[in-house]
């Protein structure tokens, strides 16, 4: 049993599929990474993979221990977000809340655990910080934080370099992929950005309207679809 | 030193005792609220509930009921859940459903006082229920009760699902995602702001109601960067206000409820320029 696996998936919105036959397996440890253009379904399969919207048909499961709470999700920054008066630490935390159970406040023990992610993601000293005065990079890292005080096992990354500076997008692709062969976490990463997915991913699936192609990222390369890609497009990993 | 002596000797008064105790903890809890609702983009809440109240009120008072508070509540409650425990999915967004809900609550609480009223002063009541006047300086013993129990249960809950209710007004996305029901803490907030509000409409009437919610909140987000500094900051802010204002317009006879908007505003000018220096 895989970590995560689609069974003929279709995913719409008022009975209007955007995405069908949507069939992929994700293991301990993969990095997969989802291509495909807008409105290909990428944002819509988010949904349905965090557990926040049910397939039209087909099943989305779950195994290896891994409980659909489990996946961390490091989503695109909200408009709200832009200048909401909240320091690091307070938003860390509040990845915690779901080990709170019925305790109201966050434990001495959680508090610690916060702040050992927070030493992961190299944002210790910017815990009394405002989330709102950091630049695009360190906003990233702080959420990437919140999701690890969420999951220490599965991370899902919608378009996590959008809107970041070529150098700090390859500071990005390199924490992830650390994250990914040192602390084997599995990472779902939704993204644009063809030529970063074939250098760092272990498996890619690109999505149009149909899948267009699941499998490893070798296999993908030399596939029709990946040449046309891959070749066109630059980003971030050169 | 006059005006010292001349506040102890209304302090004694049992009406004036009553008008602080409602109004701070009136103050407060608005306060409390404030932040998380500006912060969602619900700024306009207060003034469309308020609106609510104000047709329910009309209602209650045409059908003869001795206590409008057991109509008023629950409609107003009705109100806020539909505008914001709905959100997202609603056919008509926001700001639009706030605004028509609004408007045709005060258009026909209107209509129905003037053409039902059995009073002879329709506009003096009307004007009583929007800008609030001299309500709080009438107040019940029921209604001080009522009003301090109400504020203890929003206080308590808001104490005890601070971290939740932070996590979901940051990301409310990410905060479902890890398994916390987002949905129902929209509804705890949904329902107590409307409580709050139907009180607060004694403190300072259906027209200004809006502005205990957001000048406290927008007044400590002006110098403050972390929300639980805000949170407590905006409760202070608040409180000193409201507690400066009704002391003030009991003094220089003054409508309460415009004179605690006009020294809100104040601090909030006052913040806005420590905050641009710091």
């Amino acid at each position: 049993m895989a970590q995560l696996s689609c069974k003929d998936v279709a995913l719409g919105y008022e009975g209007k599929a955007v995405t069908e036959h949507l069939s992929f397996e994700v293991n301990k440890g993969d990095y997969l990474c989802i291509v495909g253009e807008n409105g290909a379904g990428k944002s819509t399969l988010i949904k349905a993979l965090l557990g926040l919207k049910s397939p039209m048909s087909g099943t989305i499961e779950t195994g290896e221990g891994l409980k659909p709470t489990e996946i961390g999700y490091l989503p695109q920054q909200t408009q709200v977000q832009k200048d909401f008066p909240a320091s690091v630490r307070e938003i860390v935390l509040s990845g915690l809340l779901n080990k709170c159970g019925f305790n109201p406040f966050y434990s001495k023990k959680l508090k610690e655990f916060a702040a050992l992610q927070m030493e992961r993601m190299n944002i210790s000293e910017l815990s009394d910080r405002c989330y709102r005065e950091l630049s695009g990079g360190q906003q990233q890292r702080v959420l990437l934080a919140r999701a690890l005080c969420a999951t220490g096992k599965m991370l899902l990354l919608d378009e996590p370099v959008a809107g970041l500076d070529p150098k700090v997008t390859k500071e990005m692709y390199e924490l992830i992929y650390r994250l990914n062969r040192e602390d084997g976490i599995t990472v779902i990463m939704v993204s644009h950005d063809i030529a970063a997915a074939v250098k760092y991913a272990s498996h890619i699936l690109h999505i149009s309207h149909t899948p267009l192609f699941f499998g490893t990222k070798e296999d993908y390369i030399a596939s029709d679809i990946g040449k046309t890609f891959a070749d066109t497009k630059d980003g971030g990993a050169e | 030193m006059e005006i010292i002596q001349k506040l102890g000797e209304y302090m004694q008064y049992d009406f004036v005792q009553k008008a602080l105790i409602v109004g701070v903890l009136i103050a407060l809890c608005s306060s409390l609220l404030g932040v998380t609702l500006v912060l969602k983009r619900f700024s306009f809440i207060g003034d469309g509930l308020s609106h609510v109240a104000f047709g329910a009120m009309a209602v209650a008072g045409i059908a003869g009921l001795t206590n409008e508070m057991i109509l008023v509540i629950p409609i107003t409650v009705i109100a806020a859940i539909v505008l914001l425990a709905t959100g997202k999915n609603a056919k008509i967004k926001g700001d639009a459903s706030l605004a028509m809900l609004s408007v045709a609550s005060l258009g026909i609480g209107y209509l129905l006082l003037n053409v039902f009223s059995s009073s002879g002063n329709v506009s003096g009541d009307v004007c009583t229920t929007l800008f609030g006047s001299t309500s709080i300086l009438t107040l019940s013993d029921f209604d001080v009760k009522l009003c301090i129990a109400m504020s203890v249960i929003v206080i308590l809950i808001f104490i005890f699902l601070y971290n939740r209710i932070f996590a979901v007004t940051f990301d409310e996305t990410f905060t479902s995602a890890t398994g916390i029901k987002a949905s129902a803490y929209n509804l705890i907030i949904a329902v107590i702001t409307a409580i709050i509000i139907v009180l607060a409409m004694n403190l300072v009437g259906s027209l200004l109601i809006s502005a205990l919610v957001i000048f406290p909140a927008l007044s400590a987000m002006r110098v403050f960067k972390s929300f639980r500094k805000v949170v407590i900051c905006s409760a202070a802010v608040s409180v000193v206000c409201s507690l400066t204002g009704i002391l003030v317009s009991i003094i220089a006879s003054t409508p309460v409820g415009s004179t605690i908007v006009a020294i809100d505003i104040a601090v909030f000018a006052i913040f806005a320029l420590i905050g641009r220096k710091g």
